[in-house]
């Protein structure tokens, strides 16, 4: 007996134009494999945490990290290791826990795989208020830009959120984005203005717009940790009701998700990922974007996976282009910025012209 | 049920203006729309000739527009103020009309040139002349023109291949945008702070000092791109149905496209080569001058003529809001353009539109 | 069984459109391998078959969509492909699957789109693409909708629309993929009627893909039989489809009896033996009678 006729699977590929991403056999899509290839990608961001403290302008051999580790003496290398490689690669995990996540969670509720963190806002706002508090409260070292960068942050995605949640269905993906476009227009030209007019602003201003592990101790840290651990724990509670949503509003709801909570919840977990990781350490672009693709090559659509391996890879990324920012312009440095974006887009492209890209 | 009527019942809701056997299709609103704009665009240009730092009575300003000024007025008038005004009316209408092609080909409000990364690569270039190489204006000109070129056709050649070819680019796009943003940002935090800060006055789009040789090269390529775009942007209605929709009609999809992008990009070179990246006027014209018009999609001419708009007013505004300092045009077309479309989406969803 | 063999290629040396050798596919996937089709004159053609049996694939690599690896698809005795794309647009239409309405456009606007092959930069609306364009609302009923934004309609007024559009393009030749897929009944009869009128009133040359087979059978005047790629059985529905055609092409037990209404094939599944009342168990079994209710 055959099945009771539907439209061809023909009719279904002409639909989407033959569009069905077909799935290599090294994607992990059985659970089991996901769970090996997490521990696999934890084992590798273990051994890159490892090289972030051993190497440097000094190369200190891994033994001797450990053993200065577990027990801090007064040798040079206990110092150079607590005082400046310890804090630089505890920090460049937690942001990129924060960026990646937020990048996740941003293209999950957005539906949009084009989606990057700062589609809200939140890196004009940061550096706007950043340049404020350098021109007029003349504040020049990254923990004193702090507070300011993360207020500037949750303020300008409060404003697009409001902006773009006015009206009656509420904070679409298109409204969401045609309003981030908007404030960060407006907030960029007063960043310009700002610096153009008052050029000791613009060089403190440029050095921070990049994105910089260095010149930042633990005590930035500790002040960001708080919100990225809660961030990233409200992040991972998350991803059910994103993959209800991811489907539609009505699928959504019929799913038993609340639409409006899910997207409030969300909106507030970017908020603070993204905005306590560009008050620590600057404006990281593409980490956001690139790794959830990435985390999704890999694990498929599930949203609760997508941001476990977000979780792991992306530190894995950012520690690994400080590492390179170190090494490769020895002894000055590369910001990780910088670096992020030149290793990252390169794969990022081939990644999107080796296989169908699969969309969310 | 089929039984064929002889005469419609009433006319149809399409109008066509005749002649003989020429027929042209008009829209009432968008006409009206469009005439508004074009005399609101004089009227700035004309606005713009007699206001400035130097003040001159307003007789010996008409004098000058009129071609009976002195030698000195129409140095003033002329050279300095009108030529910048046409540089500003040309451009403008350069980046609406790129912004709108973009728009209507990717059936995205936030479709731009930037997305193939041609802005990026712009700057690239005009940072290399200007950091790197120390080259002449004409050389930043040209390095940009290069640089912004060059990126476009990067992004295209990655982005061929078999399957989704419009997702790709996007994403390859995005992904040159991301490259050539670190290294320009690298070419800024490298160098001096002089350099830098010149560096960054070109990057912020700046309409300071551009008179008739700088007007020349980009008017030419408005008054031949502009045309053959409208001309080619017919079919991409019809692209908006979907491909299969599309090519039964005849439309040749993929051609189309091509041509489309090419013109698109040479009016977003000619602009950015003229005046820097100026900031928000191809994003923001087309959307603004659809909302006005209240047509259905993006369409180009509006949205040159409203670019031209943006972008003379601002000028106008950077030029006399922090007088003398004059503030680079980018700057006023990113908060006038951002607040404005800021109020427009405000107003417009809330009467639960768009 | 004993299916009709495909027409040879030199016998309807006359008709239209056909496909000559082709081997079609998408990617590197080939869907059908030297097949030969040709889609005669002034008929209602419907071409029908399980899933995934390159009906669609046929039906747009004759409408020029696809572009066959092998072989060629003659369109008046030429390769269509020789042809300019406009060329092909006034003579041959396409009512494709899924099209998408601009958001807000008007039922007359999106009609009067379908006037794109005949029209050039000066001649951008002419009285005689007025005239067509109204006849083409007319006769698809939607002429009250004229002023209407596509996206407030009905599923059942939209396909009236597109199919309006593609009538406006005037075209001897229609192709019509899926045209009832969405539709509830209602609408899918009067789609089809719509359709025979085209073909009988204005004797145009009709090919639909139709995944309803009794649907088939009642309207199409021509049959196109396909599986897996390759066209199993060719001609008028009376003629071709029995009770065998269906279980070789479809993989359907079923029974072929006469549509009371139009005397065309109507396709009977046969019930699954648990569902079968005991007086019916073979085919040939006389009928029942019915017991009256509480005797």
């Amino acid at each position: 007996m055959s099945s009771p006729p539907q439209s061809s699977s023909q009719s279904s590929t002409a639909r989407d134009g033959g569009r069905h991403p077909e799935v290599p056999k090294w994607v992990a899509t059985t659970g089991r494999r996901k769970v090996i290839g997490l521990v696999l990608s934890l084992l590798l961001l273990g051994v890159v945490v490892l090289f972030s403290i051993a190497v440097g302008s000094r190369y200190i051999p891994p033994a001797e990290v450990i053993s200065v580790l577990l027990q801090p003496n007064d040798s040079q290398s206990s110092t150079i290791v607590h005082e400046l490689r310890v804090p630089r690669t505890v920090l460049g995990i937690a942001v990129g826990i924060a960026l990646g996540m937020a990048g996740a969670v941003m293209q999950a509720l957005t539906r949009n795989p084009l989606a990057d963190p700062g589609l809200l806002g939140v890196n004009a706002g940061a550096a706007t208020a950043v340049v404020i508090g350098i021109s007029i409260f003349g504040v020049s070292n990254a923990l004193g830009y702090l507070p300011f960068a993360f207020a500037g942050a949750a303020i300008a995605s409060i404003v697009v959120y409001l902006i773009g949640s006015a009206g009656r269905s509420g904070a679409t993906p298109v409204r969401l984005a045609l309003a981030g476009v908007a404030v960060t227009a407006a907030l960029t030209a007063v960043i310009d203005g700002m610096t153009l007019l008052d050029p000791e602003t613009f060089d403190k201003y440029r050095f921070w717009a990049v994105g910089s592990l260095s010149g930042r101790g633990m005590d930035i840290f500790w002040q960001v940790m708080p919100f990225i651990v809660v961030g990233a724990l409200m992040a991972l509670t998350l991803g059910h009701s994103l993959n209800a949503l991811a489907m539609g509003d009505d699928v959504g709801k019929a799913l038993g998700a609340s639409v409006t909570r899910t997207r409030v919840l969300s909106g507030l977990v970017i908020m603070l990922l993204a905005g306590a990781a560009t008050a620590a350490v600057g404006p990281i672009g593409f980490v956001g974007l690139a790794i959830p693709h990435a985390a999704r090559a890999i694990t498929g659509p599930d949203n609760r996976w997508v941001l476990a391996y977000t979780a792991v890879l992306a530190p894995i990324l950012l520690v690994g282009a400080d590492i390179i920012g170190r090494i490769v312009v020895r002894p000055a440095e590369l910001s990780v910025g910088i670096v992020t974006a030149i290793i990252g887009a390169p794969v990022f492209i081939a990644l999107v012209r080796r296989r169908r890209v699969a969309q969310l | 049920m089929t039984g064929v009527e002889s005469k419609p019942a009433r006319p149809l809701p399409v109008a066509a203006l005749r002649w003989g056997s020429v027929s042209v299709r008009v829209t009432r609103r968008p006409l009206i729309v469009s005439v508004l704009l074009a005399i609101a665009v004089f009227a700035v240009v004309v606005v713009s000739s007699f206001v400035g730092d130097y003040p001159l009575p307003a007789q010996d300003v008409l004098a000058s527009l009129l071609g009976n000024g002195t030698t000195a007025t129409d140095f003033v008038v002329l050279d300095l103020r009108l030529a910048r005004a046409l540089c500003a009316v040309t451009i403008g209408a350069a980046l609406g009309a790129s912004g709108a092609a973009f728009q209507a080909l990717t059936r995205n409000p936030l479709g731009s040139p930037d997305i193939i990364g041609f802005t990026s690569g712009a700057a690239t270039g005009a940072l290399l002349q200007i950091l790197v190489i120390g080259g002449t204006s004409l050389a930043i000109a040209g390095g940009a023109l290069f640089g912004g070129l060059a990126s476009a056709l990067v992004v295209y050649l990655l982005a061929m291949g078999r399957g989704a070819v419009g997702y790709r680019l996007v994403l390859v796009g995005i992904g040159l945008n991301a490259f050539l943003w670190a290294i320009n940002w690298y070419l800024l935090i490298s160098a001096k702070l002089e350099d830098a800060m010149s560096a960054q006055v070109w990057l912020t789009g700046s309409l300071n000092g551009r008179s008739w040789e700088q007007l020349w090269p980009v008017l030419v390529t408005v008054l031949i791109c502009l045309p053959l775009l409208m001309v080619a942007s017919r079919p991409l209605g019809l692209l908006e149905m979907g491909d299969d929709a599309a090519r039964a009609l005849g439309v040749r999809a993929d051609r189309t496209r091509v041509v489309i992008v090419v013109l698109a990009v040479a009016l977003a070179a000619g602009a950015t080569a003229t005046a820097g990246p100026i900031a928000f006027v191809a994003l923001a014209a087309p959307q603004l001058a659809k909302r006005l018009t209240g047509s259905v999609a993006v369409s180009v001419l509006p949205a040159a003529l409203m670019g031209a708009l943006v972008l003379t007013t601002s000028d106008l505004v950077a030029q006399r809001l922090f007088a003398p300092t004059q503030l680079p045009v980018g700057i006023a077309t990113g908060v006038v353009g951002g607040l404005y479309l800021i109020w427009l989406l405000l107003s417009e969803w809330k009467k639960g539109r768009g | 069984m004993s299916a009709q063999r495909i027409d040879d290629p030199g016998s309807s040396s006359e008709d239209r459109l056909r496909a000559n050798d082709v081997t079609i596919g998408y990617d590197a996937r080939v869907i059908s391998r030297g097949l030969t089709v040709t889609i005669p004159d002034n008929e209602f053609t419907v071409i029908i078959g399980p899933n995934a049996c390159g009906k669609s694939t046929l039906l747009r690599s004759l409408a020029r969509m696809l572009v066959p690896s092998a072989g060629a698809v003659l369109l008046d005795g030429q390769a269509i492909s020789s042809y300019p794309s406009k060329e092909v647009a006034r003579r041959l239409g396409l009512l494709p699957q899924s099209s998408v309405a601009p958001d807000g456009i008007t039922v007359a606007d999106l009609v009067a789109r379908g006037r794109y092959p005949h029209q050039r930069l000066l001649r951008q609306w002419s009285r005689t693409d007025e005239e067509i364009v109204s006849g083409a609302l007319a006769a698809t009923n939607v002429a009250d909708l004229a002023d209407r934004p596509v996206d407030e309609l009905s599923g059942g007024q939209r396909q009236r629309v597109w199919l309006a559009m593609a009538l406006a393009q005037q075209t001897p030749i229609l192709l019509l993929d899926e045209p009832t897929t969405y539709l509830d009944i209602a609408h899918q009869i009067e789609m089809l009627d719509l359709c025979a009128d085209l073909h009988a009133e204005q004797g145009r040359t009709l090919v639909a893909v139709l995944h309803d087979l009794n649907h088939a059978c009642r309207y199409a005047t021509h049959l196109i039989a396909m599986r897996a790629g390759a066209v199993v059985a060719t001609g008028p529905p009376s003629e071709i489809v029995t009770a065998a055609l269906v279980e070789d092409v479809f993989g359907l037990a079923c029974r072929v009896i006469e549509d009371p209404e139009t005397g065309t094939p109507l396709i009977v599944p046969l019930a699954r033996a648990a569902l079968r009342g005991p007086d019916l168990q073979h085919p040939d079994a006389p009928p029942a009678v019915p017991t009256p209710l509480g005797a």
